[in-house]
């Protein structure tokens, strides 16, 4: 077999027994990337010097009986919203074209002590903004399945890297189903971890009390594998939880027998795609047939999922965006500079620093990303807080309290990822409010704080994937990647490659 | 009509802006240290890179918890952050974290009572007490000959306690006996340092006035914020121009509280007066929001409980028990708790070995404060040390020495002790040329004087005793060294010999 049909399992166990040299895995890597990527975009920046000289490094340590980390030789593509000291990271964004953080994020950190390879960052949704991709300063994304659609979003890129087999892991980030619903539409395996499992630490912050960074690989297993490396507390992260770190790879293989499935009937109501309808009931068979039970659940305020999530996140994203003003770093536009008027409107500024401020915004932020602080500035605005904000909160809370009434019956819930499987480019880009429908089986998970993981559960007559999602009660990651893994067994579906990209 | 029959009442509420005293800075691990290279004490988190996440200290938590408890202030079991969103350049963050609708703590109170009763004992309510990050400090660089301005974020991340009192204030002169008496406190506490010309305590004042009318009801002025005032002094001048500036207007213009905008007034120290500054700050909407990089911080009982039993005595209770343990006047131990920890460990050092508290007091108010007052300089580095201070009282206590030569002797130990010479008693009264009268010697010299005086003998052979005091002015031109007190003894010794 090739390298880059190798899963990550497969590669690292390969590469510890002297079966195959990590420069020789990386190289394959590389050499795909340098092929493929030119039609598929799913890279920012490609580190090909970084990674050799990382992979010939662990070749050395190996033949000198020096201890290797649980990763060594294993590539791996970062998302380019997290800090890497060594390359660049952009958020997709005009705004930090360029930048250099002068520090790794935490998850970074721990890939590399690891002994991971990091052969690049991939492209994403300017500041994770978005459901297609379509919203990277840097071009679109395309789906390896059918190059005239969307890979999904925001980790379009890490989504599309390891279905085409230019990565065989990558890791995401999930604000509201950032992770899943790119892995579903690219029939890849992606698990959004519970919120404070993964350090925030590094991780560009686009809604805090959301965001959290997992894995997206090939398969289940592939997943586990990642998570025991990037999982963990940080003191430097408040919000990250201190609870020991599951040894996930050694849990999967147990039956599934007796496992309790919940589903939600409305998840199946009009606007689910019929072939997706069905690849999800088929997995609701395979569960059934390897002894798992399907449990009518619930949750009876998730149709304000998207609503909430609309609110929370463009008022966390305001703030968290403000730091994004030319003055200290970033993309700088204004009277200093010479520059020209940014077509904002603005005619008239209280003072220099001012126009600075509006016109290096107004250049650098892309069109989602201002409607987003629109939203998120107007909603926390003094006489609207209480009608927007607050009240979302109180949403959040109800949604919150329906996974944990629905997890007193059931292990898991089970359901479709995405209405429909990936759309065309340029499809929903006229329309923001169809756009942010996409997320709608995956933002109550981040609401909630809880884990789902996303895996491919069939494919439509076209040949584009269909994606399943599990999401579990909090630190359920062990169960939600046995029950994948388990029907990843039973199951071909994760092991299809699209046919452009063939080795 | 107040008592002191002016026309109007001056209320005055106090946002004081206080630095605590920790090594770090509140929500990263860069160091406080004052005056360091522009921009050396930074981190990716407090220049709010992206990616970078804030992490509590808790150190300047409990100092913040030491502060308002020490104000009597009721502390929240459950307080969080909140986001106060703005846009400047020395706040990278685009936000400064702070406490909006929970603070740690509220309801609190601090007495101030003036020594010399100037005013009457004052109690101020606390309305709140939050803790929050500081910004940077933006410079205009004049010198640089550009319109650039330039941001020092060493300061950015500093802890900080907001103080907002109620406007229970009714003078300017009390105003600043207050920030004293808070600050005395805080410095007490070692919350803060509490220095003005480094920035680690700010003030702003709000003020109006109330005018009686004669149908008994009261008119409130409008209130004014003033801001930039960087010295207590200048806080008391800027109040009282302000007062007679409000007083000036509503006479004029008769316009109330309610109709005209709160207005914010900066003030001008050489100039003396208040400015009107632009009005856009108090429409400004900070979006306040709860923070969500930081969780909520409770506070345990037991927590609460350690922190008052390591606390220490605030001044007030000091005062009671100084003038308690030593015998001395409230008065005498307001003036020594006022100047510090440190003079109150001089003095308790000095009345120890002195084993009497008063004449301690009065030498250390009268000689060694005033010397302190007239040449600057602390009491850690003051150069008559405890030890030769309390020798020179007990000596002046039995006779030795009367106090005007004890004064010269002091003067001697400052001289010695400046000049870095060991500054003790015999050391001084030796560089002062005094040397001990022998017995035998002042009776000589006695025995010569009343026999060039009969009237003084047959005076207080007489029964006027009190005539013996006109041989100590002769005495002492014959001898500088004697002892007044002993020359009247040996006088009326012989006398009542003859
Ligand atoms: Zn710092």
């Amino acid at each position: 077999m090739q390298p880059v049909e190798l899963s990550s399992v497969e590669i690292v166990t390969a590469i510890r027994q002297g079966d195959v040299s990590a420069e020789r895995v990386v190289t394959a890597f590389l050499d795909r990337i340098a092929r493929l990527d030119g039609s598929i975009n799913a890279f920012l920046v490609v580190d090909r010097e970084g990674a050799l000289a990382k992979a010939a490094e662990i070749d050395r340590r190996r033949k000198s009986g020096q201890p290797l980390g649980p990763l060594a030789g294993l590539p791996v593509a970062v998302k380019d919203v997290l800090c890497t000291a060594d390359l660049p990271t952009t958020c997709a964004s005009k705004m930090l074209a360029g930048f250099r953080p002068p520090y790794d994020a935490d998850v970074v950190a721990r890939l590399r002590r690891a002994d991971a390879v990091i052969v690049g960052k991939t492209n994403m949704d300017e500041f994770a903004m978005g459901g297609s991709n379509e919203n990277s300063a840097f071009g679109p994304v395309h789906n390896p399945w059918d190059l005239d659609r969307a890979p999904g979003g925001s980790s379009g890129g890490s989504a599309a890297a390891v279905a085409a087999d230019m990565a065989p892991a990558t890791l995401g980030s999930d604000t509201g189903g950032s992770i899943r619903q790119p892995a579903g539409l690219c029939g890849i395996t992606g698990l959004k971890p519970t919120y404070g499992r993964v350090s925030r630490r590094g991780l560009i912050a686009f809604a805090s009390s959301l965001d959290q960074v997992g894995p997206m690989c090939r398969s289940a297993a592939d997943c586990g594998l990642l998570m025991e490396t990037i999982a963990g507390h940080d003191p430097g992260d408040a919000t990250s939880l201190d609870t020991a770190v599951p040894p996930y790879t050694q849990l999967l293989d147990q039956p599934l027998a007796g496992l309790r499935i919940g589903r939600v009937a409305a998840h199946f109501a009009a606007g689910l795609d019929t072939e997706v309808a069905r690849g999800v009931e088929e997995a609701f068979a395979v569960f059934k047939a390897a002894g798992a039970t399907i449990h009518d659940v619930e949750l009876p305020h998730a149709r304000y999922g998207v609503p909430t999530y609309y609110l929370v996140a463009p008022c966390e994203a305001a703030s968290n965006l403000a730091r994004y003003d030319g003055a200290h770093y970033g993309h700088r536009c204004g009277p200093a500079s010479g520059g020209k008027s940014a077509g904002d409107g603005a005619t008239a500024f209280d003072s220099p620093l001012v126009e600075m401020y509006c016109h290096s915004r107004a250049e650098g932020f892309g069109p989602e990303v201002k409607r987003r602080i629109m939203l998120g500035t107007y909603a926390l605005s003094a006489g609207y807080y209480d009608a927007y904000y607050a009240k979302a909160l109180r949403v959040r809370h109800l949604i919150r309290q329906d996974y944990l009434d629905a997890f007193a019956t059931v292990d898991v819930i089970g359901g479709p990822v995405s209405a429909t499987p990936a759309f065309r480019l340029g499809e929903k880009t006229g329309d923001p409010l169809a756009m942010y429908l996409v997320d709608m089986y995956t933002v109550s998970t981040n609401l909630a704080g809880i884990a789902g993981i996303s895996f491919p559960c069939g494919f439509t007559r076209s040949g584009l994937p269909v994606g399943f999602q599990l999401q579990g009660p909090a630190l359920s990651e062990p169960l939600l990647l046995r029950a994948a893994d388990r029907f990843q067994h039973l199951t071909e579906w994760h092991r299809r490659r699209p046919a452009g990209c063939s080795v | 009509m107040p008592a002191d029959a002016s026309p109007f009442t001056t209320v005055i509420g106090l946002e004081v802006h206080v630095q605590l005293l920790t090594r770090t800075k509140l929500f990263c691990g860069c160091p406080t240290t004052f005056g360091a290279p522009a921009n050396t004490q930074v981190c990716p988190v407090c220049l709010g890179l992206p990616g970078s996440l804030p992490v509590m200290n808790r150190r300047a938590f409990d100092l913040a918890l030491r502060a308002a408890l020490a104000l009597d202030c009721t502390i929240a079991p459950f307080t969080k952050w909140d986001r106060k969103n703005y846009f400047y350049p020395d706040l990278p963050k685009g936000y400064q974290i702070s406490q909006y609708d929970l603070p740690f703590s509220s309801d609190g109170s601090l007495e101030v009572v003036d020594p010399k009763g100037a005013f009457p004992p004052r109690r101020v309510g606390i309305i709140r007490v939050h803790l929050e990050e500081d910004a940077g400090k933006s410079m205009h660089d004049e010198a640089a000959g550009t319109a650039d301005s330039r941001i020092d974020l060493n300061r950015a991340g500093t802890p900080l306690v907001e103080i907002v009192s109620q406007p229970d204030l009714r003078s300017p002169q009390e105003a600043r006996a207050w920030l004293n008496e808070l600050k005395l406190l805080l410095v007490y506490l070692g919350v803060s340092d509490c220095n003005m010309q480094e920035g680690s305590l700010r003030v702003d004042a709000n003020v109006n006035l109330h005018v009686p009318r004669g149908d008994g009801s009261t008119a409130k002025t409008p209130i004014v914020e003033i801001k930039n005032m960087n010295s207590f002094r200048s806080v008391e001048r800027a109040l009282a121009y302000e007062a007679a500036r409000q007083w000036e207007e509503w006479q004029r213009t008769g316009i109330e509280m309610g109709k005209a905008p709160k207005q914010t007034r900066g003030w001008d120290d050489a100039a003396g007066i208040t400015r009107g500054q632009r009005h856009k700050e108090e429409s400004s909407d900070y979006r306040y929001f709860p923070d969500p990089d930081l969780v909520p911080v409770t506070v345990a009982a037991e927590e609460l409980a350690a922190i008052r039993a390591a606390m220490g005595e605030p001044p007030t209770r000091l005062r009671a028990a100084l003038a308690e343990k030593w015998g001395i006047p409230a008065a005498d131990a307001a003036v020594i708790v006022n100047q510090g920890r440190d003079v109150v460990a001089y003095y308790e050092t000095v009345a120890g070995l002195v084993g009497e508290g008063k004449p301690a007091a009065n030498w250390l108010q009268q000689d060694v404060l005033r010397t302190l007052n007239e040449t600057g300089g602390t009491i850690t580095d003051f150069p008559v040390g405890p030890a030769a201070l309390a020798d020179l009282i007990g000596r002046v206590g039995r006779g030795e020495f009367d106090t005007a030569r004890g004064r010269e002797i002091f003067a001697g130990l400052l001289t010695l002790g400046r000049a870095a010479l060991p500054a003790d008693v015999a050391a001084a009264v030796a560089a002062l040329g005094i040397t001990a009268v022998s017995d035998d010697e002042l009776t000589d010299l006695v025995r010569g004087l009343l026999t060039a005086n009969p009237k003084i003998v047959a005076d207080v052979k007489g029964g006027k005793e009190q005539a013996a005091a006109g041989l100590i002015g002769q005495a002492r031109k014959q001898n500088p060294n004697v002892n007044p007190g002993k020359v009247r003894e040996v006088a009326l010794t012989l006398i009542r010999a003859m």
